[in-house]
């Protein structure tokens, strides 16, 4: 792994009368694919927005590749990230080709290789070529977040921000989609931070956890090693559910059937 | 409905004029207003408030408050840069319009950018736009249909609320609506509206279609909607750029028949002299005289008893050629404006009733009526009861009438003969006096003051010999049976003629003596 990507240090906010975040320090190395797991209100998708700057942190530092994002404007920061929305928020009144281009629009892309590059994209996160000319309101769910990785990528960016990525999905698509997106890293050799609830899908996808509980890390490490040797009843909590369900359902099914 | 139609072009090129420049300023206003009010909740409130409180100020009180500020605006730069500006028709008519179409957009536009959702805002930041790159790529384009909801309301409202703009002297569509009530011709009445109707359609479908096109992304539509729009408006003020000689005179006249019939007699005068002549009516009694002191008008007929009381605040009542005098020698001191002379006629305020009436109650003089007020009902036009005549009037008989009821003068007359009021104020010179029998009671105490008709010259006009010889030979030339007959030939029911028509055979019987 080549040297630190993201570092936060002593990172704080609030939010009103509610910490957010208390203290948080914490590396992630360039290559990494990091989940962000705890409850609502964990204080994760507010650590995940410091990268961005769609927070500021009341105190602490966030740096990228030892550059303080604080420094200069938001939006050329946030032109060289991607970032994938909970709720996916394309631009209705644009086409999936002007949703997937409006970020190297805005880096003043020559409109060739941004056409070039929508349709890498669309054939990278397997949609046909045809969808590039409808509106977002015309695709099905799992095709509008495939759009929105689509479109975080699209500036060739090193870093891939997700926030809850597939939680609107159904759980066929989720699969799939996690898959391609785990695929995507590995390919373009990205560094990727998704934020989940789902221990299971942060299992399945990330090489490294970091569980987060009122705004401060409370558990960091590899899946196995989390799954393996976690004591602390609130990790435990998030673990163990996932793991009584699949329990349950062999069960029901009758066993190995 | 031909003389309607010969005057169209006109009116309509005025009325384009006048709502679209106000709905561009508005526009060019409230769109950066609301822009700023979207992003920021303390100013908000107060500017949606206050655009509110405009909204709820009648167009037509609107249109007539900047008068006053705007002469009194012009003085101050005339007194400052020697240089004044008109205070009279568009530049008031155009202000008040645009203040007047503000709302709409206004708040449409805040709630429009208000109410995209949350999550796209988001996305918008996160996909690196800058403030000003989200508000016109993805705040603007997703308000649109709303912010557009708010233009056609506008529109709509803004060329409906110009006709009000004939009474501060703007024409407008407007001026066949207000002549046609005067004069009760309906047509005109009814043409105008549905000219000011027609055109308010118009442009709302064709605001409409760009919405439509817009929201489909059909650049064609966009472009139709839009070049029908300009096409209408330069077609509309093809008739401006065609008679764009300035009016080397402008003669006034206040909102009735009888005014309208003695500023065409002026103006025919001045115009079988070679001169071209503008009319400005429909003028307020109170706008009318202070647009002549600042030189908007030229010449205009007032009436010595209004001015003694309203422009001089005199109380008392000297007599007829003691009035007359006093207002010669003080309108030239005090404003430097010309009293040309009377025309030869009285229009003073009389109290009239049917002849059936009188004769059964017995009633001859106001004294009589002033017994018998607490059991009769009196009808007067909009401005008697709060004139300083009325009161008085009233304080030299004492009436106490069962009730009062205001009317435009030809509904006042048709209270009179259907008998929802016993007793009228009418003008003496009306037509319709002795068209329909009425008795005019008599003053034994001399409360009425006299009510010479005046021809009044403006200051800057004081010396023009042109004027002056158009005009002179007026003065002493018009009986009060003549005006009668004027006034009933444009007030009556059947055959009515145009006050220019009017004003011809009047002319007519004038050269007679």
């Amino acid at each position: 792994m080549a040297g630190t990507a993201i570092a936060f240090d002593d990172v704080s906010k609030r939010f009103g009368g509610h910490a957010a975040l208390s203290g948080v320090s914490l590396t992630i190395a360039s290559g990494e694919f990091v989940a962000l797991v705890g409850a609502s209100g964990s204080g994760k998708t507010t650590l995940l927005k410091t990268i961005n700057r769609l927070v500021a942190p009341d105190s602490g530092t966030v740096t990228l590749g030892g550059v303080d994002v604080a420094a200069g404007p938001a939006p050329e920061i946030r032109r060289k990230i991607g970032y994938v929305f909970q709720e996916i928020g394309l631009f209705p009144h644009l086409t999936v080709a002007e949703n997937i281009g409006v970020t190297p629009g805005l880096l003043g892309w020559p409109v060739e290789r941004i056409a070039a590059r929508v349709s890498e994209l669309l054939d990278l996160v397997s949609l046909p070529a045809a969808v590039a000319a409808r509106r977002p309101a015309a695709l099905s769910g799992g095709q509008r977040q495939r759009v929105g990785v689509a479109r975080a990528l699209a500036a060739e960016p090193a870093l891939l921000l997700m926030d809850e990525p597939f939680g609107a999905l159904d759980p066929i698509t989720r699969e799939a989609l996690g898959a391609d997106v785990r695929a995507l890293h590995d390919r373009l050799g990205l560094t990727t931070v998704m934020v989940t609830h789902d221990m299971a899908e942060a299992v399945l996808l990330a090489d490294r956890i970091i569980v987060l509980d009122a705004g401060a890390v409370i558990a960091d490490g590899a899946p196995v090693d989390l799954v393996r040797t976690a004591t602390d009843p609130r990790i435990r909590a998030l673990i163990d559910a996932p793991r009584r369900q699949a329990a349950r359902l062999a069960e029901r099914l009758g066993g190995g059937a | 409905m031909n003389e309607a139609v010969a005057l169209l072009p006109g009116y309509l090129a005025w009325h384009v004029l006048l709502s679209a420049g106000a709905l561009v300023l508005g526009l060019a206003i409230s769109l950066p207003l609301a822009v700023l009010a979207s992003r920021s909740p303390r100013l908000r409130w107060p500017l949606l408030a206050f655009a509110g409180l405009i909204q709820t100020i009648p167009s037509l009180a609107l249109l007539a408050l900047f008068f006053p500020v705007l002469l009194a605006l012009s003085s101050a730069s005339n007194a400052l840069f020697g240089k004044g500006f008109s205070a009279l028709g568009f530049l008031p008519s155009l202000l008040a319009l645009t203040l007047y179409s503000m709302l709409p957009t206004l708040r449409t536009t805040v709630t429009g950018i208000l109410g995209v959702d949350p999550a796209v805002r988001e996305a918008a930041d996160g996909v690196g736009m800058t403030p000003r790159q989200k508000l016109w790529r993805v705040e603007l384009p997703l308000a649109l249909p709303v912010i557009m909801a708010g233009v056609r309301t506008a529109t709509v409202w803004t060329i409906g609320a110009a006709t009000l703009s004939t009474p501060v002297g703007q024409t407008s569509l407007g001026n066949y609506i207000f002549a046609g009530l005067q004069t009760e011709n309906w047509i005109f009445v009814l043409f105008g509206c549905a000219a000011s109707a027609g055109l308010a359609i118009a442009a709302d479908q064709l605001l409409g279609l760009m919405e439509a096109g817009a929201a489909h992304s059909d650049r064609r539509l966009v472009i139709a909607g839009a070049a029908g729009l300009l096409a209408g408006v330069a077609l509309a003020l093809l008739p401006l750029a065609a008679t764009g000689k300035p009016a080397s005179y402008t003669i006034g006249a206040k909102n009735f028949s009888e005014q309208y019939i003695l500023a065409e007699l002026m103006a025919a005068r001045l115009e079988a002299d070679g001169a071209h002549v503008a009319r400005k009516e429909d003028l307020g009694s109170a706008v009318a005289y202070r647009a002549l002191a600042a030189g908007e008008i030229d010449a205009y007929v007032d009436y010595s008893g209004t001015l003694w009381a309203n422009i001089l605040n005199r109380q008392d009542n000297p007599g007829r050629q003691a009035v007359l005098t006093g207002l010669t020698t003080e309108l030239m001191a005090r404003d430097g404006v010309v009293v040309l002379g009377s025309l030869g006629f009285e229009n003073a305020y009389a109290f009239a009733m049917r002849r059936d009436r009188a004769a059964a109650l017995g009633v001859t003089s106001l004294a009589d009526l002033a017994r018998l007020s607490p059991r009769l009902k009196l009808g007067s036009d909009i401005e008697f009861l709060s004139r300083p005549e009325w009161k008085n009037v009233d304080a030299a008989y004492g009436f106490s009438f069962a009730r009062e009821t205001s009317y435009q003068p030809t509904f006042m007359y048709r209270g009179l003969a259907s008998g929802d009021v016993d007793v009228i104020s009418a003008f003496s010179s009306d037509g319709r006096i002795a068209a329909n029998d009425l008795v005019v009671l008599t003053d034994p105490r001399g409360a009425l003051p006299p009510y010479d008709a005046v021809i009044l010259i403006s200051p800057k006009r004081a010396a023009d010999a042109r004027l002056l010889k158009a005009l002179k030979p007026l003065v002493g030339a018009v009986s009060v049976e003549a005006m009668r007959t004027a006034n009933y030939s444009v007030d009556r029911d059947e055959g009515k003629l145009s006050p220019a028509a009017a004003a011809v055979e009047l002319a007519r019987t004038l050269d007679q003596h």
